[in-house]
């Protein structure tokens, strides 16, 4: 009995791990892509028709061959850059991009002169 | 020393951000695609309603004649509401519309023409709703007007009586 259970979970584990083998890049693209009908959501986490509709077209287009960077412009043709998770930096995301940067930056300078330039 | 920095760094963070959250506060959060005129259509293969065959978009679509192609789908209420339009659309000469079935069951699909009359001239079924995305649509109904193979006018949405008159005007 106690093999017959091991053997069970070893086949689901594996049935498991095939499955995830296809779509794993399937699910990446779907989860970077915002679905514009329920716009809090990921493409991934919906099921709207549109949604839906996104997920085939993005399994069909791995099927024909395309890399993920490929999917994604050619959503972005479509939808335009908001469609995508993670934007490109341009003239309406540098804000997004510097400000971190600037923070960490500042955080930087404000411990320097706490502590280093105390100790000196 | 210490006690100047501070308050001066926390002021400014402070005022980047009340910045950044009332600039966005103005901001619409609701997204609509932006509607590129002059865009040409997509090429693709497609089923015939009726028939089930398959044809190529570019035998459907002609040069030198008007083209109204709505998406629509019998579930869909919007389209109830626009169907007198595209019927009366339907009369004009220079005007073929193409009806793209999304995402519909064959049988209400029929009810419905039946119910409310067919303004189409040729019906294709989108099944699995990607023949829409090639058409950048992302809901039903949506309708495209198309002159040379080029997008002359988007209409996301149903079409209403101010959209009608402004289709009559571009046809002429």
């Amino acid at each position: 009995m106690k093999y017959l259970n091991f053997l069970i979970i070893v086949f689901f584990l594996n049935a498991n791990s095939l499955d995830a083998k296809d779509n794993n890049l399937q699910i990446k693209i779907t989860k970077n892509l915002r679905c514009l009908i329920c716009q809090g959501q990921s493409v991934y986490d919906s099921d709207s028709e549109f949604a839906n509709s996104v997920k085939i077209i993005v399994e069909k287009k791995l099927d024909e061959g395309l890399s993920e960077k490929q999917i994604y412009s050619y959503l972005k043709e479509k939808y335009g850059e908001w469609i995508l998770y993670d934007p490109k930096f341009g003239k309406n995301t540098y804000v997004l991009w510097l400000l971190p940067i600037f923070f960490f930056l500042i955080g930087g300078a404000i411990i320097f002169k706490l502590f280093i330039i105390k100790k000196n | 020393m210490k006690n100047k920095i501070f308050p001066f760094f926390l002021t400014i963070i402070f005022l980047i951000i009340f910045f950044i959250f009332y600039k966005g506060l103005q901001n619409s959060n609701i997204y609509v695609p932006k509607s590129v005129s002059k865009q040409d259509i997509p090429k693709f293969k497609v089923k015939i309603f009726e028939t089930n065959n398959k044809i190529d978009s570019e035998i459907i679509f002609k040069k030198n004649k008007f083209y109204l192609l709505n998406i629509w789908a019998s579930w869909c209420l919007p389209c109830r509401d626009e169907h007198k339009f595209l019927i009366d659309l339907s009369k004009i000469k220079n005007l073929e519309i193409v009806g793209l079935n999304y995402k519909d069951k064959k049988k209400n699909a029929n009810s419905f023409l039946e119910e409310l009359k067919n303004p189409y001239d040729i019906i294709l079924s989108d099944d699995d709703g990607t023949i829409a995305i090639e058409w950048s649509a992302y809901g039903v109904p949506e309708s495209f007007l198309i002159y040379n193979d080029k997008i002359i006018k988007k209409i996301i949405g149903p079409i209403n009586k101010n959209i009608l008159i402004e289709i009559k005007k571009l046809i002429k």
